[in-house]
């Protein structure tokens, strides 16, 4: 795989680098989803995350009419969205496997390039990174790649996959014991996840700014909305009813003041997008949505816990960031689709990248006032995580939907010329403007 | 209440030594003159490991704000559930951060903003860790 995965420098994270040289060049030209399950049922292998894969690349090739033999590059999330805490939910083993492709964890909890290259029998792919980060940066990575011309063809798929049994509740936090950076936080009871890294200083702006916890209900509860509206989400297709004002504040808590419908819900599924140059993206069968910028970001807190202060520094660097690449400011981004899959981080995105003239602490303001997609503000059009499970894509799809008019039921009534979206937490990931021009 | 056990490595032994020994010991970087914690190889502010030594602290605090874990992931704190996990600043420097279960604290009842000091709890046989508990 070596020849496949050559040394590149792709990431876009310090200030005053100027305008992505690529601004523009890049282009978006398919994408395609999975059917979005809560689980893998064990038994149906047209369901396993592999086959949903597959299926979410020829979608994706089909809706930019691209053949298996024009694709040269393939850039795909290796790692299990649960991580070391994942246990039993995302591994399969030490159950037996099955008959190939199927002898191992790839294709059935993971999923990976060399993996999709035998299965898919694409002959002439030449860039295929086995190290990649996920959805937040890898869509920055292929980015750059195409620009470079290390590919002109680029598949990239994100899969999220869930088997039987509590999501994160196997692995280290089934130990006894807390080694290494879980020394620091585990005694006393975080796990560690974005779940504990956001709860903290939510409600320091809560005391900050005024507010309760609750507040952030329109936003959760419009996000399930616009999930409705989303004709592959989990949501859509699994007869979930519309979240309310009283299910919400009467829902139970996972870390009170966190409630359970502030978190996203996990689910087995896989999405894919295809990269390309914006001159090939002309003759393709989409009009291209073109790549204004990508950037990433890394912090570390100063001490044991992220604070309000540090929060709010490292999301107004991200949005300093991404805002000098794409040579665009506030006012310039039509839509807008941040990272909820907890929704008490949402606000420092809001405020940081100041959409729609929201600056700090106007966040519970702005969410009581008219959000919805047919309104003046249509906020996350895509309903996020919350509205259609833990896929992490559909900031993604429908940011380019929304750019290419095809949106639907949630296609927004203002401008729609260019889309932010994102999955990042504050402390790290990536962020990507897109435009219905190149310039 | 059987917590996690925290497992000491080579570089923050002789942290979890003071704690056993009930004292709060934390790094201190002589060219920031600033303390550091959690332990960590070198200083997070001028990226030296030279500078970096050992300070002795008072263990005094504030609660800045708290969650309960109702739901968590842990196995072995699912029978202490819900109970309380506090942020607590340090008087000596807010930068520096602790989490807390507020021993004597009831459920729900945390008094945000209210002075703490820190008391050492044993977790397993011969290992302590730092606790902090409200002084009203
Ligand atoms: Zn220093």
């Amino acid at each position: 795989m070596t020849t496949l995965d050559p040394p590149f420098k792709w990431r876009r994270e310090k200030l005053g680098a100027g305008v992505w040289e690529h601004r523009g060049k890049v282009a978006i030209a398919g994408y395609g989803h999975s059917p979005v399950d809560r689980r893998w049922d064990e038994t149906s292998m047209d369901k396993t995350l592999g086959a949903y894969s597959i299926l979410a690349c020829q979608k994706a090739m089909d809706d930019a009419g691209v053949t298996a033999d024009q694709i040269d590059g393939v850039v795909c999330c290796p790692t299990t969205i649960a991580g070391a805490s994942g246990g039993a939910a995302s591994n399969w083993a030490p159950r037996p496997f099955f008959a190939p492709p199927y002898d191992s964890e790839w294709g059935l909890t993971r999923v990976n390039a060399k993996w999709l290259i035998d299965q898919m029998h694409l002959p002439n792919v030449k860039f295929a990174p086995s190290s990649v980060p996920t959805i937040g940066e890898m869509v920055g990575l292929a980015a750059q790649a195409v620009g470079d011309g290390l590919c002109t063809t680029c598949l990239v798929i994100y899969p999220t996959g869930n088997l039987t049994g509590r999501y994160r509740r196997g692995g280290e936090n089934a130990e006894d014991y807390a080694k290494g950076e879980r020394q620091w936080t585990v005694p006393w009871g975080n796990h560690g996840g974005n779940d504990f890294i956001n709860i903290f200083p939510h409600n320091q702006y809560c005391i900050t700014y005024g507010g309760t916890h609750d507040d952030v209900a329109p936003f959760v509860i419009n996000q399930h909305r616009n999930g409705l509206l989303t004709p592959w989400g989990f949501n859509a297709n699994h007869g979930i009813p519309q979240l309310t004002l009283e299910d919400y504040v009467t829902s139970r808590f996972i870390l009170k003041p966190l409630r359970i419908w502030d978190c996203d819900r996990p689910v087995n599924a896989s999405a894919a997008y295809l990269f390309t140059t914006a001159e090939r993206a002309k003759d393709m069968k989409q009009p291209p949505i073109y790549v204004l910028n990508h950037s990433q970001h890394n912090f570390k807190p100063r001490s044991t816990q992220p604070v309000l202060d540090e929060i709010e520094m490292w999301t107004d660097h991200a949005a300093r960031l991404m805002y000098e690449g794409a040579g665009l400011g506030p006012e310039d981004v039509d839509i807008f689709n941040p990272y909820d899959g907890y929704s008490t981080m949402t606000q420092f995105f809001l405020e940081a990248f100041q959409w729609h003239g929201v600056k700090r602490g106007d966040s519970f303001a702005f969410y009581a006032g008219d959000i919805r997609v047919e309104g003046p503000h249509p906020f996350s059009s895509s309903g996020g995580n919350l509205g259609n499970g833990r896929t992490r894509t559909a900031m993604y799809t429908d940011s380019i939907q929304q750019l290419r008019g095809t949106a639907g039921r949630r296609q927004v009534r203002v401008r729609a010329d260019t889309a932010l979206c994102a999955f990042t937490t504050p402390s790290s990931g990536g962020w990507i403007m897109l435009g219905k021009h190149p310039s | 209440m059987p917590k996690v056990i925290p497992v000491a490595d080579p570089l923050s032994k002789p942290f979890w030594d003071a704690v056993n020994q009930k004292k709060l010991l934390l790094q201190f970087c002589s060219g920031c003159r600033r303390l550091q914690y959690p332990i960590r190889d070198r200083c997070a502010d001028c990226g030296s490991a030279e500078k970096l030594g050992w300070k002795e602290v008072r263990g005094r605090g504030h609660i800045s704000t708290y969650i309960i874990i109702e739901d968590g992931r842990l196995d072995r704190r699912m029978s202490d559930q819900p109970y309380n996990l506090a942020l607590v600043t340090m008087d000596e420097d807010p930068g520096i951060n602790f989490y807390a279960n507020l021993p004597g604290t009831p459920v729900d009842k945390v008094p945000v903003g209210a002075p703490v000091e820190v008391v050492f709890e044993e977790v397993a046989p011969g290992q302590l860790i730092h606790e902090w508990r409200a002084v009203q």
